[in-house]
């Protein structure tokens, strides 16, 4: 038994919707407005970011020093295992500091990278019970790195210090070029972000997507020195821009390492294409998250 | 027909689909995952939604009944644009809110922040959250808890809670989830008396609940729907009974 009082074709309730001046629901905004509205709704993201430090860390008992302590342990534990490895002659000069900003500053992309990609699927709750613009999503992922790389750049730059790299003018280039890979980072953090929701098998592989980032970027071993008599390889392996971001925060600070007008030009480029692109891509499916 | 009705619509509901992509994890379903195919056949669509049409107007409350697992839910979240249909569309005078009992907010976090997120979600700036923040806690009426992380609540204090914040905005459009079914007494009179008020005001409120009291208490209009179609739309009285003797 059906009984529809109001029973009209297809055409004849989109009509009559229009007619009315409803319209559509969920309908993905054009580009321009969608940002507005992202950009107008930024305290969310920025909330939600400042908001989650707080509640993985009080979980643990060092709470908030886990953000430091974790990278520092990490480069003692690479700093370590390499040291005994790596003969004395493959080591690159001042190993502890170059191997310390290697870690420090790839474990910025790594967790925006891995976080980002996990930014809509796990925060299914959020995007099926309210609406807001789901670029906020990863975006405050990549806010909360953000924050995050704040005391770790400043445990980095002090470890840096005490290892006995003089102090110069240049370090204050170092928060430049982590605003630089912020902006890359979120770009990639979109593209992962909207990947894992078609496909999430891609959750199995990025694990191993980082590590063989990390044992590509050149962290604990001088890419020009291993890649010395392979141009064509070194020239690939500079086009990586998670590599130039290292190097150039290596520039900076540790001495022995030099920058090139080149690794500027890739990083500013990387980052804004990556951004561009990012936006797009994601945005594109905005009315498709939250659907499974 | 609707096109010579006087009244202004709020919401159009034009011959909706709804799909759910399924991820099965039965060991056959994943036996059967090829690779070499790279189509994953342990993931199924299932057919949540057929064909659904309907017209809500100004100052109408519909309840929305059906047992469970006929879609109910999956509706209001397409009518919220949370889902998109993979036919047909839905259209509204103005965005409209959800409020249901399971949109967990964010667990580990306490009720305070959660009304702030909340609120921010909903489109408010912090300042204009922090100055409904009284009024929120008020309506929910957990003071008591609201620095206590969201997960050590009851099914009836978060419920409470996010009716609270989905209410301190003056939707036109509201669509409410259950989410008075786990209230007590006095909360569920309270929250009656807002929906009331709410539909006043031109607003238009739509009601999913089993209870059929509260149905008849608040709505003027009745959808029933099972497995996935609309049975039948119209007065109360007769959509409750014709259910009821089907059940």
């Amino acid at each position: 038994m059906t009984v529809r009082e109001e029973h009209l074709t297809t055409e004849g309730l989109s009509a009559y919707a229009e007619q009315a001046g409803l319209e559509r629901v969920g309908a993905r905004p054009k580009l321009r407005r969608y940002i507005v509205e992202a950009w107008r709704r930024r305290e969310l993201a920025a909330t939600l970011a400042s908001y989650r430090i707080h509640a993985a860390m009080g979980q643990n008992r060092l709470g908030l020093v886990w953000i430091v302590l974790r990278p520092t342990l990490l480069a003692l534990m690479f700093g370590t295992i390499f040291f005994v490895i790596l003969p004395n002659s493959s080591r690159p000069d001042n190993f502890l500091p170059f191997l310390v900003v290697g870690v420090f500053v790839f474990e910025f992309f790594s967790a925006s990278l891995g976080q980002g990609a996990r930014s809509i699927i796990n925060n299914q709750g959020l995007v099926r019970s309210l609406n807001f613009p789901r670029i906020l999503m990863p975006m405050a992922t990549v806010l909360q790195r953000v924050f995050e790389i704040i005391p770790v750049a400043i445990t980095m730059m002090v470890i840096v210090a005490l290892s006995g790299e003089p102090i110069t003018w240049n370090w204050l280039l170092v928060p430049v070029v982590l605003a630089i890979m912020a902006v890359f980072n979120f770009g990639i953090a979109l593209i992962f972000a909207r990947l894992t929701v078609h496909l999430r098998d891609l959750t199995q592989v990025l694990p191993l997507l980082t590590r063989l980032m990390f044992y590509s970027t050149g962290i604990f071993y001088s890419i020009e020195a291993v890649l010395a008599d392979r141009p064509d390889l070194l020239a690939l392996a500079r086009l990586n821009p998670v590599y130039d971001y290292i190097a150039l925060v290596r520039a900076q600070i540790v001495t022995g390492n030099s920058q090139t007008m080149e690794m500027w030009i890739v990083a500013v480029a990387a980052a804004l294409l990556c951004f561009i692109i990012g936006v797009i891509f994601f945005w594109r499916a905005e009315e498709r998250y939250g659907r499974d | 027909m609707a096109a010579t009705d006087t009244r202004t619509p709020t919401v159009v509901v034009d011959g909706i689909d709804v799909e759910y992509r399924v991820f099965a994890s039965g060991k056959a379903a994943g036996n059967q995952m090829s690779l070499a195919s790279l189509k994953p056949k342990g993931v199924s669509t299932y057919r949540a939604l057929h064909d659904i049409s309907f017209v809500a107007h100004e100052g109408e409350s519909i309840g929305v009944i059906g047992h469970n697992g006929s879609g109910k839910s999956t509706l209001m979240r397409s009518v919220a644009g949370l889902i998109s249909p993979v036919k047909g569309a839905v259209y509204a005078s103005s965005r409209p809110a959800l409020l249901g009992v399971n949109a967990a907010l964010l667990p580990n976090l306490s009720g305070a922040r959660n009304v702030m997120l909340g609120g921010l979600a909903l489109g408010y700036s912090k300042a204009e959250v922090e100055e409904m923040y009284e009024d929120i806690v008020e309506f929910s009426g957990i003071r008591d808890f609201i620095d206590m992380p969201m997960k050590t609540y009851s099914s009836g204090m978060s419920a409470r809670l996010r009716f609270a914040i989905a209410i301190s905005r003056a939707h036109q459009i509201l669509l409410i989830d259950e989410a008075l079914a786990v209230g007590d007494k006095d909360f569920r009179q309270k929250s009656q008396e807002r929906i009331r008020q709410l539909r006043d005001t031109a607003g238009t409120v739509f009601l999913v609940s089993h209870s059929m009291k509260s149905i008849r208490d608040v709505c003027d209009r009745v959808l029933w729907i099972d497995h996935g179609r609309l049975m039948m739309d119209g007065d109360p009285d007769e959509v409750i009974a014709a259910y009821e003797g089907k059940a």
